[in-house]
This record gives C-alpha cells, sequence and structure tokens, in this order.
C-alpha cells in the first residue's frame, strides 16, 4: 500500500515521490484525515496528458505542523465526497467549473465564479449571476436579491435573501464577478508579470501573497531569503494586518452607527498604510517583495523614525478603540448577532480571524510557521463567534500587532537583502502558506519538466469564509447583514481570482 | 459622552491642509517619472523589456513611456538613470494619448468646459463601480472620504445610487463577468454624465492587460473624462484630478 505524502510548510516534493492512489483509497483516506482532525487547506485537479487528470488534495495538521498530500488520477468523473466533508463542496465546484469534470454525487453542483472551462477555451462564456439558487419557499416568504453593483465603494458580488419577514432563512451568495483568470495567467510563468499579478490577486493582502509567492518560488531554487529579508516581509506583513484591522474596526463602527471611532480609525488606517509606503515607497507594499528577498532596506535612523510614528498611531489607535469596546450602545449592537458555531466553522473549514473568533485553533504563525515566525506565541483567540467576537478579536490582534512591529523595528537582524534565484527545479511540488490578515493564504505550485509553472493554484481564505458568513446569517435579521458582513470583510477578488 | 468629547479633543483636527498646502509623501513614494533621453545608450532596450506591462517604447532613440500601463514598479531604473522616478503625485490627464510620457511635460487635467463647469463644479455625485478592481484602488478611493481627505468640503460625494450621480468612477480592467453591469450603471446615470479611470487596470488593464477574461480597460467600452494613472493611485493623486476637473487646482 502506498504511503500518502507528508510535507511542511515552505517545502517541496519531487513529482516522482508521490504516488497515485486509487481513487476509493484517495477518497477514504481523505474523510479519515478530516475526521482525525486535518482540515482541507487545498484541493485542485491538473491536466495531464490525453484527458486525465491529476486531482490534488492537502491536508494541513494543525496540531503536528506538518501537511499530508493526497493524490489520484481521474478522468472525466471523480466521487464527491462534499455530503460527508462540507468544506470539500466548493473545491469539488471548482474542479467542475475549470476542467469540465463531474464530482459524481456532488449535493448541489452550481457555479463557482463563472469561468470558462479551460479545455473548451472557444466555448461559449457563461453568464455571470446566473444559476439555480437555493430558494426557501412558502407563501410568506420574499427573497430580497442585492448586487453586484452595491451602494458604498465595495468590490461586486450577489447576495439573495430568502427571508420570513426580517428574518433572514438563507443567504445565497454568488461570486465571479471579478474572475481576472490569475491561476490560468500563471501557467508556464514564472513571467515577467506574475509577481504583479500575485500582488493584486487580493489587493488588501499584496504582502500575504507575494510573501506565499516569494517563498515558493525560493523554495523551488532550493535558496532561502536572508534573515533580515524575512523580518522586512514580516514586518510588512504586520503592517498590512494592523492596517486592515483597524479599517475594520471603522467600519463595524460606522455600521454600528458610532461615527466617533469610524472617523478616526478611517484616518488612522491610512496612517498606518504610510508605514509601509515608508518603507517601500506603496501604501499597499507593491513592489516590496521580490522572489529571494526584499527590493527595500531600513537603516537604523529610519527604524528608529518609523518606532517614533508608530508610539503616535498606537496612542490614536488605543484611545479610537478604548472608545467603540466601552459604549454600551455599540456592544449591544454586537452581541450575540451572526452567531458561527465552532461546530459549523470546522465543517466548512474556516480559517483566520473568523475561524479564531468562533474559538478554534487556527493561525499558521502558531501552528505551521514561516521563517520568521519564531517569536509568535501567542494565538488570539474568542468563543462565542458573533460579530462581537470578531471585533474584540481585532482589538486583541492589534495589540499583538503592534508589539510585533514594535519587535522587529528595534532588532532587524543583520545581513543581506537578498539572494540570487537561480532556476527552477523541474517536476516538483511546492507548499507555501502565510497567515495573512484574514487568514489562511495558501500557493502550491506544480512545475513541468523546464522547471515552469505547470499548475499554479491559490487559496485565498475568503474561499473558505464566505460560506461562513452565509451561515453565520441565518436567522437573524436582513438589516444585520452590513454588520456581519464587515465583522467578516471578506474578499471578493481572492475569491475570484 | 465625556469620554467622547475628551476623546474627540486629543484626537484633534485631522483634515489636511490641502490643496492650500501641498502633501508631504513618502521619501520612497514613486510619483511621475522623469526621462532624461540625452544620455539613453544606442541600442540598449532594457528599460523596455525590463517593463512587466509593455509601457515603454523607444522612439527616436529615447523611452516613451505610457503612464496607462505603468504600474510604477521602477523596473525600469537602468544604470544610466535615464527614467527617474520623481515624488509628483500629479498624474491625472484628461486624455488617453496625453499619458504617453516623453520629452514633454505631462498636460495635467484641464478642468470641465465651462457649461459642464457651471453645472458639476459645486456639487459633483459620484457612483463609483469595481469591475475588476484587486480593492486597493478601490480602499484608496474610498479613503477620500475619512477626514484627512473629507471630500465632502471640495463638494464632491460618492453616492448609492447611479440615478443620483453625474459621473462614474470605476476601477479595474472590466471583467467580462462584470461588464454588463459596469454598462447598465453607466446607462442608468442621468445625462451629461462623467467617466472617471481610476488606476492602471482601468485605464489599459494593468496586470491583467493580457487576460482573456477582461478587457483592457474601460476606455474601449466607454468614453472616459479623467484618467488617473497609478497602481493603486495615491489618494492625492485621485483627488487632485477630481478638484482639476472641476477647475479648482
Amino acid at each position: 500500500m502506498s504511503l500518502s505524502m507528508q510535507l511542511k510548510n515552505n517545502s517541496s516534493l519531487p513529482l516522482n515521490d508521490i504516488h497515485p492512489l486509487p481513487v476509493e483509497e484517495f477518497a477514504s483516506r481523505l474523510l479519515h484525515s478530516v475526521a482525525d482532525g486535518l482540515r482541507v487547506s487545498a484541493y485542485f485537479a491538473r491536466p495531464r496528458q490525453e484527458g486525465q487528470f491529476d486531482l490534488i488534495c492537502l491536508l494541513a495538521n494543525d496540531n503536528s505542523g506538518k501537511l499530508q498530500l493526497l493524490q489520484t488520477r481521474i478522468s472525466e468523473c471523480f466521487p464527491s465526497l462534499a455530503a460527508q466533508c462540507p468544506q470539500l463542496q466548493l473545491f469539488e465546484r471548482e474542479v467542475a467549473e475549470q476542467f469540465g469534470l463531474q464530482p459524481v454525487g456532488h449535493p448541489w453542483l452550481k457555479p463557482v465564479r463563472f469561468e470558462r472551462n479551460w479545455r473548451e477555451e472557444e466555448a461559449p462564456a457563461p453568464l455571470a449571476g446566473d444559476f439555480s439558487a437555493y430558494r426557501v419557499e412558502g407563501e410568506e416568504i420574499h427573497e430580497v436579491a442585492v448586487g453586484p453593483v452595491h451602494a458604498g465603494v465595495i468590490e461586486p458580488g450577489h447576495f439573495r435573501f430568502q427571508c420570513h419577514g426580517e428574518e433572514v432563512k438563507h443567504l445565497e451568495i454568488s461570486l465571479g464577478f471579478q474572475h481576472r483568470g490569475l491561476e490560468k495567467l500563471l501557467c508556464g510563468g514564472p513571467h515577467k508579470l506574475s509577481l504583479k499579478q500575485i500582488e493584486a490577486a487580493a489587493g488588501d493582502t499584496s504582502i500575504g501573497h507575494a510573501c506565499a509567492y516569494c517563498r515558493n518560488l525560493e523554495t523551488l531554487a532550493g535558496v532561502q531569503a536572508p534573515e533580515r529579508a524575512e523580518a522586512l516581509r514580516s514586518l510588512a506583513l504586520e503592517l498590512e494586518r494592523l492596517a486592515n484591522h483597524v479599517g475594520d474596526v471603522g467600519a463595524l463602527s460606522g455600521d454600528t452607527g458610532f461615527l466617533p471611532t469610524a472617523s478616526y480609525c478611517g484616518s488612522i488606517r491610512g496612517n498606518i498604510l504610510n508605514l509601509t509606503a515608508e518603507l517601500c515607497g506603496s501604501r499597499f507594499g507593491r513592489g516590496l517583495l521580490i522572489p529571494g528577498g526584499v527590493n527595500f532596506d531600513l537603516n537604523p535612523d529610519e527604524c528608529r523614525k518609523l518606532l517614533e510614528r508608530l508610539t503616535v498611531i498606537e496612542h490614536e489607535v488605543n484611545g479610537a478603540l478604548a472608545l467603540f469596546y466601552d459604549s454600551p450602545s455599540v456592544l449591544a449592537r454586537m452581541d450575540g448577532v451572526g452567531i458561527l458555531s465552532a461546530e459549523i466553522a470546522t465543517e466548512l473549514g474556516l480559517v483566520g480571524m473568523a475561524a479564531r473568533a468562533s474559538g478554534l485553533h487556527r493561525d499558521l504563525r502558531l501552528t505551521h510557521p514561516g521563517p520568521a515566525d519564531g517569536d509568535f506565541i501567542e494565538m488570539v483567540r474568542q468563543k462565542r463567534g458573533d460579530v462581537h467576537s470578531r471585533a474584540l478579536l481585532r482589538r486583541r490582534e492589534i495589540a499583538a500587532s503592534f508589539a510585533m512591529v514594535r519587535q522587529l523595528l528595534q532588532k532587524l537582524p543583520d545581513g543581506d537583502l537578498r539572494v540570487a534565484l537561480g532556476p527552477l527545479q523541474p517536476n516538483r511540488l511546492a507548499v507555501a502558506m502565510v497567515e495573512g490578515w484574514r487568514g489562511e493564504l495558501v500557493h502550491v505550485v506544480v512545475t513541468d519538466g523546464r522547471g515552469k509553472f505547470d499548475r499554479y493554484k491559490l487559496v485565498d481564505p475568503s474561499f473558505h469564509n464566505w460560506n461562513g458568513l452565509a451561515m453565520a446569517l441565518r436567522g437573524q435579521q436582513i438589516s444585520d447583514f452590513p454588520l456581519c458582513n464587515k465583522s467578516f470583510n471578506l474578499s471578493y477578488c481572492g475569491f475570484d481570482l | 459622552m465625556l469620554k467622547i468629547l475628551s476623546e474627540r479633543f486629543r484626537q484633534g483636527n485631522r483634515t489636511s491642509a490641502f490643496p492650500r498646502v501641498e502633501p508631504v509623501l513618502s521619501k520612497r513614494f514613486r510619483g511621475l517619472p522623469q526621462i532624461d533621453a540625452s544620455r539613453c545608450q544606442n541600442g540598449c532596450q532594457s528599460c523596455a523589456d525590463d517593463c512587466p506591462t509593455r509601457a515603454i517604447e523607444l522612439k527616436e532613440g529615447a523611452p516613451v513611456l505610457d503612464l496607462g500601463r505603468c504600474l510604477f514598479c521602477s523596473n525600469c531604473v537602468c544604470p544610466h538613470d535615464i527614467i527617474k522616478f520623481s515624488n509628483d503625485y500629479r498624474l491625472a490627464v484628461r486624455k488617453r494619448k496625453n499619458l504617453f510620457l516623453g520629452r514633454e511635460e505631462l498636460p495635467l487635467a484641464e478642468s470641465l468646459d465651462d457649461k459642464l463647469k457651471k453645472l458639476f463644479g459645486r456639487s459633483l455625485k459620484l457612483r463609483v463601480v469595481s469591475a475588476g478592481g484587486c480593492n486597493a484602488c478601490e480602499a484608496d478611493c474610498n479613503v477620500l472620504g475619512v477626514p484627512t481627505y473629507d471630500l465632502g468640503r471640495f463638494g464632491i460625494q460618492i453616492v448609492a445610487s447611479p440615478r443620483h450621480a453625474d459621473g462614474l468612477l470605476m476601477t479595474g480592467p472590466v471583467t467580462r463577468n462584470m461588464q454588463a453591469a459596469l454598462l447598465d450603471t453607466y446607462a442608468a446615470l442621468p445625462e451629461p454624465k462623467l467617466v472617471i479611470a481610476s488606476g492602471a487596470c482601468a485605464i489599459a488593464g494593468g496586470p491583467f492587460c493580457d487576460s482573456p477574461e477582461t478587457n483592457s480597460g474601460v476606455g474601449e467600452l466607454l468614453p472616459v473624462d479623467l484618467y488617473v494613472p497609478g497602481c493603486p493611485p495615491h489618494p492625492y493623486t485621485l483627488l487632485d484630478g477630481l478638484l482639476r476637473l472641476l477647475g479648482k487646482r
């Protein structure tokens, strides 16, 4: 009996070492692993010759820090496991959509992002938003459809609320409007534009996605970015987390109708983005990372100045947040709204902040640490899984990130900024996972015989978490949606790719 | 209430003195490129070759940089220092052809004609649509509403309905899946109406300029009145462009 492959974050395997399992064994091992507490981090198909596909599943073991890789070979169809393992349902739909493969027995095979089948490029494109939605029926049931164009400055997506009076019985979310064909564009890469496209995979997570991409390339080239470069990457990653969390608290504040904190956090978020711009010239960290290291450095004087600005910002943030979390009207609005239980969060495979707010032990910085995560010791978690938990989690993570940024600025390790990157090893599979501000960013790359990308799979945390939002809204009032939505703050383009 | 007041006092006034006072941006901010063609080495193509979006073409031995395609990544900076990125955040123009930067200065956006200025000069309502934007352009457009920039003090407001809007501010390369919704939104705006393309994607497709799943910007679909380059444009770049359009700079 062939063994399933074990590997760790930021490592690679020769493709020859990955033994395809018979489909039945692939399925039973997958289900066993999930029953043992592993979760599905990535699941995708990779085309082979003559209509054959490799179906690859990457499972994360958060206790041992190991990753398990399962692979099988399929042609036109494969057995769906979604009914037994709900965290697979979206992955299976994605495989079906991308390559026209049939997950036999899938409970509801809806489009994921209205993408053209990769095998039939000339085929007419599907019409975005045209699908058979799950419907609640009854005389007093009504449906509210929203989007793709929303009222605010926000990305497009289509939502259908099935309501009984004010109560939402079910929320159907249909995305794909932002689909830019990212994974397909990466095939045959790395191209000159690949890193730029990765930085724009989810523009508010530029550093996070670029980190995963660069580390994959470094693994495949057999090099490691210098310690100093990794420290600067961590610094930028924490600044990204800070800016987004502070912005999110501001947005939550706006949606609870508490305007002082909304105004302060809106401004302060910009000040944090400006710290990233001090480092690399771009508020979103564009151009900071490069495979092999980073493009920008900080001298001791610049570190000192950034620390001074950080102290001012921290002081302002603390004041703005204290106001928010001390106001009874705010707390009353958030308390008990949009509860996502730990059971459902586990079943759906939620990751990151939203998972931790429901009490799950999921933070890659601790469970699958990257090169500069050694000092990260405390995972912030909440229990209840309501809007208040997700808000409070941010407050605590903000405090932790301030401490980390301070520590990094105080003692940046010496050394070079980058190492030269040779050619990528051919016929290998590499995995890089980064805890972005929303959650787990998974990049799996398979190289071909020339060391080019044969398949580049990205999983943004939003891919797992949108379903969490839909479940959290069940039984809530329709007017709770903006608040619930903000408390998750998921990416549309990160999902749509 | 006392807590709120004392915090308000502590946080202070955050609105910048822009446009009266020029903003201070990070020293490393990459703004308007400066091209010194006189030092260009004969036959050297390195800037054009290194540009990921093919924004640079050599004409008569000197580089011409298309700011519409430019991601401001500075890959084109060569040992001869021919292209340098200055700190100048002012980049918005009225015509696509004005974005081709060579020996001449960038012709910054002119104001609307008198008739439109009379209509929109004191009150411009914009509807924002993201059509494949990565949420960076959107975020730095959204930020104009915070007290630092305080868009409202210039009579500009972002509104929820296209029926209430005088113009469409759009971001993203226009994905195939958003094309119909974008055009519907535009059609719902009452005449006369403006279109503002913000960011490299909206102007020429940005990093997704070669994607079969997207258009290469909104220019192929709608008449554009203001182009705001950048990936994403700095909030001051966008604000400067809007004020120029209204003849306030």
